[in-house]
């Protein structure tokens, strides 16, 4: 997909992801997301500089996480990428829909305020445009195996033999339930 | 495993694998009986089963296009997913939570109990409980439900806990792990207890939880009278110039489409399928549709009055670790027209994986309100009503004329307004479930409303007379003798509990009567 991460090790990798902020660059007339930090970059298809800018900044307001890191915008940005190379009709959803955005003030929407900017948002959220970068970014961001442990969800558990052992019924606080509302576990 | 040719035109040919024609295949081959199955979906199992919330949904959930119209909020969050049920072999067994309850004995008297109420069209059961005692015992032990039986009940994991807390402090009495088709212990074919996983939605990777998939299929296949075909899309059910039902139009995998013979046909596509396909069966003789005589074919279709309550507390309850339904308060669950409304409601605990609280937990929303709620996720404990609504006639499953599916054919228009008695159980149990909440020291509650319907009943409804619904007490087709009707869309009313254990029961019953008939040469 075009996603290059280069780290060190594990910790300062989502150190990394959680903290850091990302610039557009384009180097060999490629347009890619990069980590300030060199950890990471993704290169875009379709999708132009200050598109990608734009949408960088759109996604993160659209699901603010002050905690998360510039990487996992990015990624729904790559996301909305690959559709766009594939569908000329996303291309151009995403391209005029930028384009929308910036003829709001006439000027470019990414050099607003914060506040002018979720205006503009609220403005056009009715619209096909702002449809199919919320659609894309409530599923694509929190279906990020690398950013569950922000928000302590574990993921898959089967293979970990599920939570029988791990914590199931850890509770620290509450009424314990009796037996009959509550029997033991069968642990063979 | 079988293989019946085409024009072979003994055998019963059952539309659907899960709860009902899964069962009601096994019972049927038991019994001496050769069946053909038909399954629209690909046959999956543990083995492939994902751990993963998005991608089991693209692997299990039924995807095809279908369309919505109404009040509810629904059609207007997801207009085009009414519901969130399966295609897959075993149906929506894969995917269920396990509950397993018996209906009260007055829901099968709805219209005797609740009396005549505007805008609903109540109508009793023609059975009752009493009759039907031996067939769910019978599904009690074939699904090995917990606290029947001997079966241990499950232990009960963080999100009960919170919920048991709330409940015990504000009086409630009937609160526990519930009655459960999960293996507390592991059974004698070889399936595993439960592991507390936590992904029952997405298909138990264990096994531990019943499904007709690993269970009813296997069994029917080992007798040697089952022939399954996964990947075969019913499109039409023919019939002969004296009424009889002949046989099932399919599609295959490549899209090639056979007829296969059939001495009886059962429809067990559920809710949405199952009164599409009588529909789309439509004749010169059955002009708006096979079996519809009465009109009701589609109508009456009902979802259960849920919705969800999730709240965050101050320290962490990580409720994705277990079961998905792992408790129940009943205390609601009997009718107390005091409270304002007929029927009752069972309160159930639910988890969502972080990928599906983001996308169910206000639908559309986005912002820094939304955002601060996800930001709690390790701290919240949810909860799922699950009551009784009102069936209407006008909340009825159609064909829509504009939009045809891949092999040319109207797909199925879902269209629901919420009765008021529904509101009004609606608001009582989003109450109640907030000040359990609170009561366990809950910081926020949020009220969240129904999704994509899981349980999907009543639109084929039996009844005691062939102008009030569509199948008599044995779903055997009012017009057509050798039709029937195998899944909840049978449903009279809709009563609190959780369908599938009545379905199972029903299916039960069901195979007795066609085994009886055809020995008589009825069929």
């Amino acid at each position: 997909m075009g996603t290059r991460r280069i780290y060190e090790n594990r910790r300062a990798f989502l150190r990394k992801l959680v903290q850091g902020t990302a610039t557009v660059a384009i180097a060999g007339g490629t347009v890619s997301i990069v980590g300030v930090d060199g950890a990471w970059a993704m290169s875009l298809q379709s999708i132009d500089a200050h598109g990608a800018k734009t949408l960088l900044r759109m996604t993160r307001l659209m699901y603010p996480h002050d905690q998360l890191g510039d990487f996992y915008y990015a990624e729904v940005v790559e996301d909305l990428d690959g559709e766009a190379a594939k569908s000329a009709e996303t291309a151009k959803l995403l391209k005029d829909g930028v384009a929308t955005l910036d003829e709001a003030y006439g000027q470019p929407w990414i050099e607003l305020s914060e506040g002018y900017q979720l205006q503009v948002m609220e403005k056009i959220s009715a619209d096909p445009f702002f449809g199919k970068v919320k659609g894309a970014t409530v599923v694509s961001l929190y279906n990020n195996p690398t950013l569950w442990p922000v928000f302590a969800y574990q993921g898959s558990s089967a293979e970990y033999g599920g939570y029988l052992d791990r914590g199931f019924d850890d509770l620290a606080w509450g009424e314990i339930p009796d037996e009959e509302a509550s029997p033991p576990a069968y642990r063979g | 495993m079988a293989k019946y040719d085409l024009n072979d035109d003994h055998v019963v040919v059952i539309v659907g694998s899960g709860a009902g024609g899964g069962t009601l295949a096994n019972e049927l081959c038991q019994q001496g009986i050769d069946v053909v199955l038909l399954e629209a979906g690909q046959r999956q199992g543990p083995d492939t089963f994902v751990n993963d919330e998005w991608a089991s949904f693209a692997q299990l959930a039924w995807l095809d296009n279908r369309t919505t119209s109404g009040s509810w909020r629904v059609a207007r969050d997801f207009p085009n997913l009414p519901a969130w049920i399966c295609k897959t072999v075993g149906g929506s067994t894969t995917h269920w939570a396990g509950a397993s309850l018996r209906f009260q004995e007055h829901e099968f008297k709805a219209r005797t109990t609740y009396g005549a109420i505007d805008g609903a069209n109540l109508l009793d059961w023609p059975v009752t409980l009493a009759e039907m005692e031996p067939f769910y015992d019978r599904a009690e032990k074939k699904m090995r439900v917990t606290r029947t039986n001997g079966y241990p009940g499950l232990p009960g994991n963080n999100n009960f806990r919170v919920m048991y807390t709330g409940a015990k402090r504000l009086g409630y009495k009937t609160v526990h792990t519930g009655r459960m088709a999960i293996n507390s212990t592991p059974s004698d074919d070889g399936r595993s207890s439960c592991h507390q996983a936590g992904f029952c939605f997405q298909g138990c990777k264990f096994g531990a939880k019943w499904s007709t998939l690993y269970t009813e299929i296997p069994a029917a296949e080992e007798t040697g009278r089952l022939d399954l075909r996964p990947g075969a899309q019913a499109l039409k059910i023919e019939h002969d110039a004296s009424g009889k039902v002949t046989g099932v139009l399919y599609a295959d995998e490549k899209g090639d489409q056979h007829l296969q013979k059939a001495r009886v046909v059962c429809v067990a596509g559920n809710s949405i399928e199952s009164p599409r396909l009588l529909l789309n069966s439509a004749s010169s003789m059955f002009p708006d549709g096979l079996g519809n005589s009465s009109g009701q074919v589609g109508r009456n279709y009902m979802r259960h009055t849920t919705g969800s309550i999730y709240a965050t507390f101050e320290k962490p309850v990580f409720m994705f670790r277990g079961t998905t339904m792992a408790g129940i308060i009943q205390d609601e669950a009997h009718h107390d027209p005091k409270r304002g409304f007929a029927g009752g409601y069972e309160l159930e605990t639910l988890s969502l994986g972080l990928p599906f609280m983001a996308a169910f937990l206000d639908p559309g929303a986005w912002g820094r309100e939304f955002t601060r709620k996800m930001d709690q996720y390790s701290h919240m404990a949810g909860m799922w009503i699950v009551g009784e609504d009102m069936p209407r006639e006008t909340n009825r499953v159609t064909l829509n004329s504009d939009v045809k599916d891949r092999f040319g054919l109207p797909v199925a228009n879902v269209h629901f307004d919420d009765h008021e008695n529904d509101e009004r159980m609606r608001s009582h149990a989003f109450r109640q479930g907030s000040e359990v909440y609170r009561a366990a020291g809950a910081l926020e509650v949020y009220e969240v409303p129904p999704y994509p319907s899981t349980h999907n009943l009543g639109s084929n409804r039996m009844s005691a007379e062939a102008k009030d619904g569509v199948v008599n007490r044995h779903g055997q087709s009012w017009d057509v003798k050798n039709l029937f009707v195998s899944d909840g869309s049978q449903f009279t009313t809709g009563a609190t509990e959780n369908p599938t254990l009545t379905i199972v029961a029903l299916a039960i019953r069901q195979a007795e009567f066609i085994r009886d008939s055809m020995a008589k040469n009825e069929i």
